[in-house]
């Protein structure tokens, strides 16, 4: 492969080799000296009052070191950390808590105590001789029930369990559905539940914490997409200074967001390595992964859109229900009103989108960013009233989104809700899809089966979200992200970045940016990352940002220090920097192509300094922090094409086309896998994945025996197809695409099985009872 | 958390010294063959026993052969190994089908045929084979070998006619005689991908054409593991058409308690059963 064409090439990645063969270090590697383990009690119940914990038994059991409730924490470990808390009830506590529940439990699940001891087995056993007095209370499970004024109240000081609650004037709107009405418009209504998931990554979190007592050091190892957001709350929460803090992520087995979080077992191992003077490891159990590891999505959402008989879409009216179970982590109280609300407009030219929001605290586990993040909500509401609106108007759902699309020659383009799109191309992506499916015959073939009797259905989903963040502003804590890029005196390249790739292939693509940069061969590019002594302050990897952002900042530094190597090269081949040019690994003076000087050597010679001109410092290293000024917007259109079986209601996935658009694509390999795990996670979603607690607040689905996780030999076939339309917010014109295949896939799959079914709308999961008693009206 | 509780570990390498084992040890002891039900039970701490007695490595247990008119397989053979085995692909192909619906891979690697047997889950595929092939099912104890129809076996959930201190070590098909099919059919959750409802369908056609014997069993919907005798009844005599079938799998669960769950209501595992029951009935007729 020549250099340069390494940018957009589908370069295996480097990290699945280590991966694949066992050789990679997840925290559970880690084993030091001396290593206690942790266990944590946890609430039995979804709500009770916490009369006295005795400790005494589990504490003599030989073996056991320690045994700590909340008494033994408070005042020495902070609250749970919260990003960006919301007014009115948020910024006054409510939602926040200990690491350990003080006087009542909230959750099924909730963490009560902790045991330290010798080893995970008797820190275990001694789980069992911790004897806590509960008072069991009623308990707020259904969100819309909670909201109501007789609902058991989790916060009682505050007497309601809603935090926060936007309530416009819908006036405008109203009155836009009256004249809708009078003009021979059409109203419809719907209500569409966003079931409660559970990441699920296949490595649970886990935490070694290890304290040098002399000089105040902590060391944590941890699970976790955040290294330096984790590094700076913990400190806050120990009460240490930042440096003396050390968070060090090795390999991540997952997070899918989930591990966008910093949790109490956290500061609990750092509480426990500081008090017992020895290391602690805690690794979570699949167990108390489903239940106490944040879920995702769990919304309510009331739809009415008004459109024109010939099907224009003039208004949008949603009234959003965000359940954020018991307590506020990192996200749960802005995933909403943050990423929801913003991307209510879909793809299409909406003159009038009104939105009210209510997030509400529930006895469940906290919800919180799950891969999509709020826009997976967004996108399955607005893709679903389209289909409703087809529906309601007998019109093919690909008619009706083609005629409200946003259209290319708009862009940059505000939308109704305020959001900024950078660019797209949505007609094209859609097109494609229905080139690729053959949509025409498809629904000859559809109408042929119907006629057979046979419950053949196809569902269109377009989609847009928001990616890259963030802007200025976005959060307290600001969204840039950071690269320090050293070329050593060899030639080859150190790149430190301060995201935290754990699945994505970041590696391998900032490899291709600084190879291509450089004309160097992408293998002689190391890349660091999760460590935050060596890594310059980042931000981490979620929200389809780590390219667009973290690369950024990568590819501005490489060619920052190119510029450094020219001046360089310009002294040795005595030119003008101006006339240097950087090809196939040496400096060459343009023009003269005899004048060339290897990149190598410029590598040394800034590295040992002797021979650099005067005035040019030694050394080739550079940091850059790059801060997006704006998001980005990637799209696509899926298309699902399924049968259901009549007799049992069981659906299958015949036909699967996904177009995509992520901008300009640097690794067309990892793109591709990244759209394939997105639609098996998103299929996960529309078919199988529901978390359910019973009345009583117990969590029914505590181990994959219930919880249901799309596997392998269940999906189809995945073709895929791209467009391509580059953005102009970063220098690389990349968009991001780790979220794409979730949000896309979850609402056309939705479509195509209630198109099969032949109704307007049926909630997720959509398994096989359900739609057996749909099809049998039972 | 799931790590187990303490126990003591006794790797067993004969029937003879495993049988002294549980003589021992008594109710205290549990008997671990593949371990792909009683360590994640353990590791749960649903099952705490004090002795775990490894048959595991009691290699004359594993063995799938012909014995004159029966076909008979050693208690810790695996589901793989049933799986690929031709001598049960062409008597019983109900049995390597049931199987390959397992779990996954790594399960079918290492769970046995006896292991399931033993273990007595209603929701379990291979319970239902069994009474479906009429296996005659070989323990052995302190007193020597004994042999229970497999109508006889199956008492309730995760209990058998098994004594403390007996050991499953083998089971006897007898091989069909006649124009005989047979067919697994099941309808799984998608989180275990256990059996909503299975059925297990032996069917004999007669000299006219009609059925001369059935043998029906359901797994999956019932609480206990079930032959489903009121549909049997009414196929044997019959001429199979799709209509007397199809009145005949409404009887498949009548009077039996249901499994009730997130995955299946009562009502739909029923109908449900009915459905796999046609299913299997129609792919044995298929098989003759």
């Amino acid at each position: 492969m020549g250099i340069a064409a390494m940018l957009g090439t589908p370069v295996k990645r480097r990290e699945d080799p280590r991966l694949i063969t066992g050789q990679a270090t997840y925290v559970d590697d880690i084993k030091l000296l001396g290593m206690l383990h942790m266990t944590v009690l946890r609430s039995p119940y979804g709500h009770a009052r916490i009369n006295t914990i005795n400790t005494d038994a589990a504490r003599q059991l030989p073996g056991v070191v320690a045994v700590y409730t909340a008494q033994d924490i408070k005042g020495t470990v902070g609250n749970i950390p919260v990003a960006a808390p919301l007014p009115p009830h948020i910024t006054s506590g409510m939602g926040r808590r200990l690491p350990l529940a003080e006087e009542k439990v909230r959750f099924y699940g909730d963490p009560v105590a902790i045991v330290i001891a010798e080893n995970r087995y008797i820190a275990r056993d001694a789980l069992d001789l911790i004897d806590v007095d509960y008072e069991p209370l009623p308990v707020a499970i259904d969100v819309e029930k909670a909201m109501q004024p007789d609902s058991p109240i989790l916060y009682e000081e505050f007497k309601t369990n809603v935090a926060t609650s936007m309530h416009p004037s819908s006036e405008q709107i109203d009155k836009i559905f009256a004249d809708t009405v009078a003009n021979g418009g059409v109203i419809v209504k719907e209500r569409f539940v966003n079931q409660r998931l559970a990441p699920s990554p296949m490595e649970t979190r886990g935490v070694v914490a290890e304290y040098r007592k002399s000089d105040k050091a902590l060391s944590l190892w941890s699970s976790s997409q955040i290294p330096h957001l984790l590094r700076n709350y913990l400190a806050i929460q120990l009460g240490l200074e930042q440096n003396q803090v050390r968070v060090i992520v090795p390999e991540v087995g997952g997070g899918f967001g989930c591990k966008l979080n910093i949790y109490p077992e956290e500061a609990l191992a750092s509480f426990a390595a500081m008090k017992t003077g020895r290391p602690v490891k805690w690794i979570e159990d699949r167990d108390e992964n489903l239940a106490a590891t944040i879920h995702g999505r769990d919304q309510v959402n009331y739809l009415e859109a008004a459109a024109t008989r010939d099907g224009k879409v003039v208004g949008l009216k949603f009234h959003v229900i965000s359940d954020m179970g018991s307590y506020l982590q990192f996200f749960t109280d802005v995933i909403a009103i943050a990423f929801t609300l913003p991307m209510l407009s879909g793809c299409y030219d909406i003159p009038n989108i009104y939105s009210s929001c209510d997030t509400v605290f529930t006895n469940k586990a906290p919800t919180d960013a799950y891969r999509g993040a709020g826009r997976p909500e967004a996108t399955y509401m607005v893709e679903r009233a389209m289909d409703v609106i087809a529906n309601e108007l007998k019109r093919d759902p690909a008619e009706i989104r083609l005629l409200n699309f946003v259209q290319p020659e708009q862009f940059p383009h505000t939308m109704a809700t305020g959001a900024l799109y950078d660019s797209g191309n949505y007609g094209a992506a859609l097109e494609k899809a229905l080139d690729i499916i053959a949509y025409d015959k498809l629904r000859e073939e559809q109408k042929q089966k119907r006629a057979q009797g046979k419950l053949m259905g196809i569902g269109i989903s377009s989609y847009v979200e928001m990616c890259g963040i963030g802007p200025k502003g976005t959060t307290p804590f600001g969204l840039y992200e950071s690269a320090r890029v050293r070329i050593e005196q060899s030639g080859t390249v150190i790149v430190y970045t301060g995201t935290s790739p754990h699945g994505q292939g970041e590696e391998t693509t900032f490899a291709q940016i600084v190879g291509n940069a450089l004309s160097i061969p992408q293998e002689k590019v190391l890349v660091l990352h999760g460590d935050t002594d060596s890594t310059p302050e980042g931000r981490g990897t979620y929200g389809s940002r780590t390219t667009s952002v973290g690369g950024s900042a990568v590819f501005q530094a490489t060619e920052r220090l190119k510029e450094k190597m020219k001046t360089i090269a310009a002294s040795m081949l005595e030119a003008s920097a101006s006339d240097i040019e950087l090809e196939d690994e040496k400096f060459t003076v343009a023009g003269s192509p005899q004048k060339s000087v290897p990149f190598k050597k410029v590598a040394a010679a800034a590295n040992t300094s002797n021979t650099l001109p005067p005035g040019i410092e030694p050394g080739l290293e550079t940091t850059v922090f790059f801060e997006p000024e704006a998001c980005t917007f990637p799209f696509g259109t899926h298309i699902c094409v399924v049968e259901v079986d009549q007799d049992t209601g069981e659906p299958e996935i015949t036909r699967y086309v996904a177009v995509d658009d992520c901008g300009k694509q640097l690794n067309p390999l990892i793109v591709a896998g990244q759209v394939h795990g997105g639609i098996a996670q998103g299929v996960g979603q529309a078919m199988y994945e529901e978390v359910v607690y019973n009345e009583d607040g117990q969590l029914l689905t505590s181990t994959f025996m219930d919880y249901a996780m799309p596997i392998a030999p269940e999906l189809p076939h995945f073709e895929l197809g791209h467009t391509v339309t580059p953005t102009n917010v970063n220098p690389l014109g990349v968009k991001g695409v780790g979220e794409a295949g979730t949000i896309g896939s979850t609402p056309a799959v939705a479509a195509a099985i209630a198109d099969a079914l032949g109704v307007a709308h049926i909630d997720m999961p959509l398994k096989s009872e359900k739609l057996w008693r749909i099809i049998h009206k039972q | 958390m799931s790590v187990p509780a303490a126990f003591d570990y006794h790797p067993a390498t004969s029937v003879d010294e495993a049988i002294a084992l549980l003589q021992q040890y008594g109710d205290e002891a549990k008997l671990l063959a593949g371990g792909h039900s009683l360590i994640p039970a353990m590791k749960l701490r649903l099952s705490q026993p004090e002795h775990l007695i490894d048959i595991g490595k009691i290699s004359s247990l594993s063995y799938i052969r012909e014995e004159q008119d029966h076909i008979v397989i050693g208690g810790l053979t695996t589901y793989v190994q049933i799986e690929q085995s031709d001598l049960l692909r062409k008597h019983f192909p109900l049995l390597p089908e049931a199987t390959s619906m397992v779990g996954d891979q790594q399960v079918r690697n290492r769970g046995t045929i006896g292991g399931s047997i033993a273990h007595s889950d209603p929701a379990a595929d291979l319970p239902g084979v069994v009474l479906a092939l009429k296996a005659e099912i070989v323990v052995q104890g302190p007193q020597g070998k004994r042999t229970i129809p497999a109508d006889d076996f199956f008492v309730d959930t995760f209990t058998t006619a098994l004594a403390p201190d007996e050991i499953l070590i083998e089971f006897r098909l007898p091989k069909a005689t006649g124009s005989t099919g047979s067919a697994y059919d099941k309808l799984a959750n998608k989180a275990s991908h256990y059996a909503i409802a299975g059925c297990a369908a032996v069917i004999t056609r007669g000299q006219d054409g009609s059925c001369s014997a059935a043998s029906i069993a359901i797994t999956g919907a019932t609480v206990r593991t079930i032959r489903a005798r009121a549909v049997e009844n009414a196929l044997v005599g019959k001429q199979l058409s799709e209509t007397v079938i199809a009145e005949a799998v409404s009887h498949a669960t009548d009077g039996e308690d249901m499994i009730v769950d997130i995955h299946g209501s009562e009502e739909y595992r029923r109908k449900m059963a009915a459905v796999v029951a046609r299913r299997a009935i129609m792919r044995a007729l298929e098989r003759i």
